[in-house]
């Protein structure tokens, strides 16, 4: 046990050193996709069926099928077609050669697809009453969508993207599957040198359990930040 | 073989073809999910009876797995329970017979032990919700009639909130179904994904046999939805 201790110890170093690959990932990926999701949102919600179709479709194939069937989809297949087409001689090979980006591709897709689902979810969910409202003060239909819509959408479904950020936090822990090396492929790197099979693993745990605390705490502060105008006048 | 077989034939159901193999990945996933999802209930329903109990050790014991669960990765939960579900096992057999020794745990197995009980931490707050959705009267009219916990359990609460928990267990059955895809890490089953690595890896063509892969999982997934749908159905039909 003691051993266990000290072993744990002596990976530590190098464990934590691979902590900011796996935030990084997150916040990419975090960043892309929910930007990718308002546009796959609005485009869910559109009257023309060229528009509405397509965008559904990508949905419903981003939530139903495994994010590491896409990811090996991603890595694998961009793998076979890039190497040999023009881009093997462009600014961007040296990047491409690379895992990381490819995970940061694929998370960022799935994240559009589960974020919009939401985020329509959220826009339907606004109160007509206070669409009527910006319509009675004559806003346009675009100013309606910027300043009543999507604000009260985002406020409305915060919790959840909340939710689906910690999510993705613990997916990046896939990208080790197209060597990144983040918490967990460095943890299975130990493993794989050392013959140790727990305690790379119970470290790794025990690093992304305090990552999640840490974000959920952070994301909640934000939370607050964002709704702030609705809190408690008293409490705040 | 001929040097360069079309994707048709790649996908024949022939000896030189995928197709018969992609269809015998389909059915381990499925019967991963299926094994996986089932134990998930019963974790589940452990897991929110010790959520509701009045015992503190009990509940106490619920929330740290939930809590634990929820927090650590799937791939990471995974590899940590199939391998130490091995040796657990092995320990308890050793104090029995020495001969047990060098038992070998069935991958499939370790593999449905552990995605049950992650399900479970997920299947456990969704039951805990469809519980304490049942009027508590209902309950202690259960108790006056002087019924067990047991029978209160199998005659009362259980035919009612499963009507609460029937959205949360579906989207629950989808993601079984997708997180058994995680398995195909280990390399000992020959689940879907993991003939999609192969196929893909022995002919070249990634793109086309992640993408076969993929379009079963999603098949899986439409059918699963519509079957969601039906049972649905049929379980609120008393309330519509």
């Amino acid at each position: 046990m003691n051993e266990s201790f000290t072993f744990i110890a002596s990976i530590a170093p190098t464990l934590l050193a691979a902590v900011p690959m796996t935030l990084v990932l997150t916040f990419l990926s975090a960043v892309i996709g929910n930007s990718l999701a308002l546009p796959i949102a609005v485009a869910r919600l559109s009257g023309n069926v060229f528009v509405r179709y397509p965008s559904a479709f990508f949905i419903f194939v981003m939530r139903g099928t495994p994010l590491l069937a896409q990811t090996y989809l991603i890595y694998y297949g961009l793998g076979e077609l890039l190497p040999g087409s023009w881009v093997q001689q462009s600014f961007l090979w040296p990047y491409l050669r690379e895992g990381f980006w490819y995970a940061v591709f694929a998370f960022s897709l799935n994240t559009a697809g589960y974020t919009g689902e939401i985020l329509r979810g959220a826009i339907e969910a606004v109160p007509r009453g206070e669409i009527e409202a910006a319509k009675a003060y004559g806003m346009s239909s675009r100013m309606i969508f910027w300043r009543i819509k999507l604000p009260r959408a985002v406020q409305i479904c915060l919790p959840t993207m909340t939710g689906e950020t910690i999510l993705l936090l613990k997916a990046t822990s896939l990208a080790s599957l197209i060597t990144v090396w983040e918490v967990m492929g460095t943890a299975r790197q130990i493993q794989k040198v050392t013959f140790r099979v727990y305690e790379p693993l119970l470290a790794a745990g025990f690093i992304y359990i305090v990552l999640v605390f840490i974000l959920t705490r952070v994301l909640m502060i934000v939370e607050r930040r964002i709704n702030r105008h609705r809190l408690d006048p008293v409490a705040a | 073989m001929d040097p360069t077989p079309s994707l048709f034939a790649l996908m024949s159901f022939g000896p030189d073809g995928w197709g018969m193999r992609f269809v015998e990945g389909l059915v381990v996933t499925l019967e991963v999910s299926a094994a996986s999802y089932f134990l998930s209930l019963i974790f589940g329903l452990l897991g929110a009876s010790a959520k509701l109990s009045t015992s503190p050790t009990l509940r106490r014991i619920a929330d740290l797995y939930t809590t634990l669960v929820r927090a650590l990765p799937e791939l990471l939960l995974l590899l940590l329970i199939y391998f130490s579900g091995a040796d657990a096992i092995k320990f308890v057999l050793s104090f029995i017979s020495a001969d047990f020794e060098d038992v070998e745990i069935d991958p499939f197995i370790a593999a449905v032990a552990a995605l049950g009980f992650i399900g479970g931490a997920y299947m456990t707050e969704v039951m805990r919700g469809a519980i304490l959705s049942i009027p508590t009267g209902q309950i202690e009219a259960a108790k006056a009639s002087g019924m067990s916990k047991l029978l209160t359990l199998r005659r009362v609460i259980v035919p009612q909130m499963l009507r609460y928990a029937l959205p949360g267990m579906g989207n629950l059955w989808l993601s079984a179904t997708k997180d058994s895809s995680l398995i195909s890490v280990l390399g000992q089953t020959q689940d879907l994904l993991f003939m999609g690595y192969r196929a893909s890896a022995v002919t070249k063509h990634y793109g086309f046999f992640y993408s076969v892969a993929a379009i079963m999982f999603l098949g899986i997934t439409i059918v699963s939805v519509i079957a969601i749908r039906i049972i649905e159905a049929r379980v609120n039909r008393g309330y519509r």
